[in-house]
């Protein structure tokens, strides 16, 4: 009964599935059994496609994305001749979800590629010096595609994940150029972690049903330099500015104990 | 780019003779587009934004709430607000952004008064000077108030940031584009809840935490200039 999802746009949860988790989690346990802070389980797959330049699929319980990178030949920006360019975008599949449409990206697609994308630019995790060919005239673009092919909750995390363990094996193929491939010059590791707001309890990396019933979420971005890279307050909710500080000690927890596993 | 710029003078001041938790003036005025149910015109520094809302039924039905309103809040920006100049229309940047103001108003919507209804909120930057998604979200609870619509508090914001290593408030320009951090936050100033936040940078947790006290400090001044401007419009009212 647990492991059903919803078969349509109208399948919401019912009140009185609502109340059923609500009182679950103020005893601070959910119904799939796990605490508040715990992950489902997560596997990563690396290199999951060849043909591109670097790829991983990682699926967090339900939830899962492929992300594959293209690194391709191009113009640097006008203002920085000296740096290669990144461009992310995680794309919400029709199949992953009987609400998701294909068509241009949705807010929700768009929020999510902006706050992945953020996690990753602001931690410096790609040098993006190194990926100069000609100063000025031509670099390196390194882009992100991400695929959502089932959506069971937290796509953020399950995205950065994809994309920082696609990136760490990304080759720039620059014998294209009579040069020598090499592999992507990698800096940090972020990652994210994502809560919502259930009753008045903070629950990490929400199923479907949880991030249904939650009021607000809240994605804190943190490298191994322990300082805090992205954040995002997102959906309709309120937090407390202690929620906030709490929130934060988590994500440094969690993602500590989440790099030292799953991206060594 | 960054570090190249030096961002805090000598003397300790910032660049535009700023101290470190020393907003920019605000101005706000309403009732500036008489077609709309309500209307702001914020003037924050250099931006410049105005903000009409219409209330109405939702529409197509299907996109209705039978029990609450839904909040669509559009942010836009003209051609010329910029540097260089602004291609028209919808980008992922100000999408990301309606989405963010459109939930921060929904807190502050008592939405169940409203069942079926959309509150439409028209934002347009005139001129852009950083800052302007707060700046607007304040405008935009000041035009919803003004429309009438049923709130539970005045959603007010500020950001905050970190410029040659400093956390400082309200950052200009310059500050946004060669800091080393950006965190515009804000709250429902009744309760102090966060109703929006977001956060692009370097900053340590510490830092993080000087950054929310000083918007803390900041938010009951810029709350006052907004309860003037309605204040102001309904004392005109009276008069008449």
């Amino acid at each position: 009964m647990v492991n059903k999802m919803p078969m349509d746009a109208s399948a919401v949860l019912s009140e009185i599935r609502k109340g059923f988790i609500l009182e679950s989690i103020k005893t601070g346990k959910r119904l799939d059994g796990r605490r508040l802070d715990d992950y489902r389980e997560i596997k990563i797959t690396e290199n999951f496609v060849p043909k591109a330049a670097g790829s991983a699929m990682v699926e967090i319980g339900k939830t899962k994305v492929v992300a594959g990178i293209k690194v391709e030949e191009g113009d640097p920006f006008e203002d920085s001749p000296d740096s290669g360019v990144m461009a992310l975008n995680i794309e919400l599949l029709p199949m992953a979800f009987p609400t998701f449409e294909s068509g241009p990206p949705s807010e929700q697609a768009i929020e999510y590629s902006r706050v992945v994308d953020r996690g990753i630019r602001e931690s410096k995790m790609i040098d993006t010096s190194k990926l100069v060919i000609e100063s000025g005239k031509r670099v390196w673009m390194i882009f992100v595609d991400i695929d959502v092919l089932n959506y069971d909750g937290n796509i953020i995390d399950a995205a950065t994940l994809a994309a920082v363990t696609a990136l760490k094996n990304t080759v720039v193929p620059a014998s294209k150029i009579g040069q020598k491939d090499y592999a992507l010059p990698v800096n940090a590791t972020p990652v994210s972690v994502t809560m919502v707001k259930i009753g008045d309890e903070l629950v990490c990396d929400p199923d479907l049903e949880e991030e249904q019933v939650s009021n607000g979420r809240i994605t804190v971005t943190i490298s191994e330099d322990h300082n805090i890279h992205a954040m995002q307050k997102g959906d309709i909710g309120e937090f407390s500015l202690d929620e906030i500080r709490k929130a934060i000690k988590t994500s440094s927890n969690i993602g500590n104990k989440l790099r030292e596993t799953y991206l060594r | 780019m960054e570090g190249n710029i030096k961002l805090i003078r000598d003397d300790g001041l910032r660049l535009d003779g700023r101290a470190n938790n020393e907003m920019r003036p605000i101005k706000i005025q309403t009732g500036v587009v008489d077609r709309a149910d309500g209307s702001a015109f914020i003037e924050w520094g250099a931006n410049k934004i105005i903000v009409a809302v219409y209330v109405r039924e939702a529409y197509p039905k299907h996109a209705q709430n039978i029990d609450r309103a839904i909040v669509k809040a559009r942010y836009n920006m003209s051609g010329y607000s910029v540097e260089e100049r602004k291609r028209p229309g919808p980008d992922r940047r100000t999408m990301e952004i309606s989405k963010v103001v459109s939930e921060a108003l929904s807190s502050a919507i008592v939405l169940e008064k409203l069942p079926r209804a959309e509150v439409d909120v028209f934002i347009q930057v005139l001129e852009a000077d950083a800052g302007t998604r707060i700046a607007s979200l304040t405008a935009s609870s000041v035009a919803v108030a003004d429309a009438g619509v049923p709130m539970r508090d005045l959603v007010v914001g500020c950001t905050a940031g970190k410029a040659d290593g400093k956390i400082v408030l309200d950052l200009s320009k310059d500050e946004d584009n060669f800091g080393q951090a950006d965190i515009p936050m804000a709250i429902l100033p009744r309760t102090g809840k966060v109703v929006l936040l977001q956060l692009d940078g370097d900053v340590t947790e510490e830092e993080f935490n000087q950054a929310t006290s000083m918007m803390m400090e900041a938010m009951p001044r810029i709350s006052e200039i907004q309860r003037n401007a309605l204040m102001d419009k309904y004392s005109l009212e009276d008069g008449e």
